[in-house]
């Protein structure tokens, strides 16, 4: 196999990892929906939007991983 | 699909006039120094411009300011508590430097500087470096134990401390590439999206409105970046000065 199908290939498997991103942040807001349906008065959509981020981040360190194999080696 | 322009050519450090220092070193204005150096105008413009009236009724240039001070104020009081605010200055300088670093990259022809991991690293760094210090000051010897849990079992200390170790020295990486990958990500899907609107003709109109959507986001994300690294040093911050 030659090198560019082989980076081809692997920055297509690096893009596995924005499935658990995916997973993360719909638990996020499902959970956020959740609170605030029961209790409207819950002061916690800071917080949602802070684990947004932080689950948001974890898909892009995979996609940082695909466009380094892509476009730097 | 070719692409005219290569969608990683925006994170292009180009030097805008050169300086050579003795030495040989190259010390060049750059275009990410010209838009550090905007940031910074534009950061203590607000904040001088804003606090020159000081009316009881603040204007609109006074009330933004004030909106800027009051959130890291309270940020800062909720996460690390009273003891906290003698850090203010710099916890402010580093929310406004990485918000106005976000926002400035996403002015067309603008340079996104927080897309470079060396500038986000060398942030995180002193972040580190600086809570460390502050910790070790405050507790001396002491600071050891934040790395040993409490109530647990001697036998799953040999595993936890390391681990305790491990998360605590991997933190600067975390916070700088959490930054610097939002940033890139962003503005790379952007380019890649823009680049098929010239290449599709008519129907370029469709990666053209998802560009219109993506800026949306991208705006969201500059401002939820620069919230989330400023109060993810002050977490940092509370386990230096309260120890757990």
């Amino acid at each position: 196999m030659d090198l560019a199908a082989a980076k081809m290939i692997g920055a297509g498997l690096a893009c596995i990892a924005l499935v658990g991103a995916g997973i993360g942040i719909g638990n996020v807001f499902s959970a956020l929906i959740n609170a605030l349906a029961r209790n409207p008065a819950a002061q916690v959509t800071p917080f949602a939007f802070l684990g947004f981020a932080l689950a948001e981040a974890t898909g892009l360190f995979g996609l940082a991983i695909a466009f380094l194999i892509l476009f730097v080696f | 699909m070719a692409l005219e322009l290569h969608p990683l050519d925006q994170f292009k450090i180009a030097p805008l006039f050169h300086i050579t220092l003795p030495g040989g070193v190259d010390a060049s204005f750059t275009n990410a120094a010209l838009f550090m150096c905007v940031a910074v105008a534009v950061a203590a413009g607000l904040v001088v411009f804003g606090a020159r009236r000081r009316d009881l009724v603040p204007g609109r240039w006074q009330s933004l300011a004030e909106l800027a001070y009051e959130f890291i104020a309270g940020m800062i009081d909720e996460n690390v508590g009273h003891e906290g605010q003698q850090y203010f200055t710099f916890l402010f300088t580093l929310f406004m430097f990485v918000l106005l670093g976000n926002l400035l990259g996403l002015i067309p022809y603008g340079y996104v500087f927080t897309g470079q991991i060396i500038v986000t690293f060398a942030l995180a760094a002193v972040v580190f470096l600086g809570v460390t210090i502050i910790g070790i000051v405050r507790h001396g010897w002491r600071f050891l134990t934040f790395f040993v849990p409490h109530g647990v079992p001697l036998v799953l200390l040999i595993i936890l401390v390391p681990i305790e170790v491990l998360s605590y020295f991997i933190r600067p990486f975390t916070l700088a590439i959490r930054l610097f990958a939002n940033m890139m990500a962003g503005h790379t899907m952007l380019a890649i999206f823009g680049g098929f609107v010239a290449a599709m003709g008519l129907l370029g109109i469709l990666p053209l409105s998802v560009d219109v959507l993506l800026i949306f986001l991208e705006l969201l994300v500059a401002v939820l970046q620069a919230y989330v690294f400023t109060i993810l040093s002050c977490l940092y911050l509370r386990d230096a000065i309260h120890l757990h």
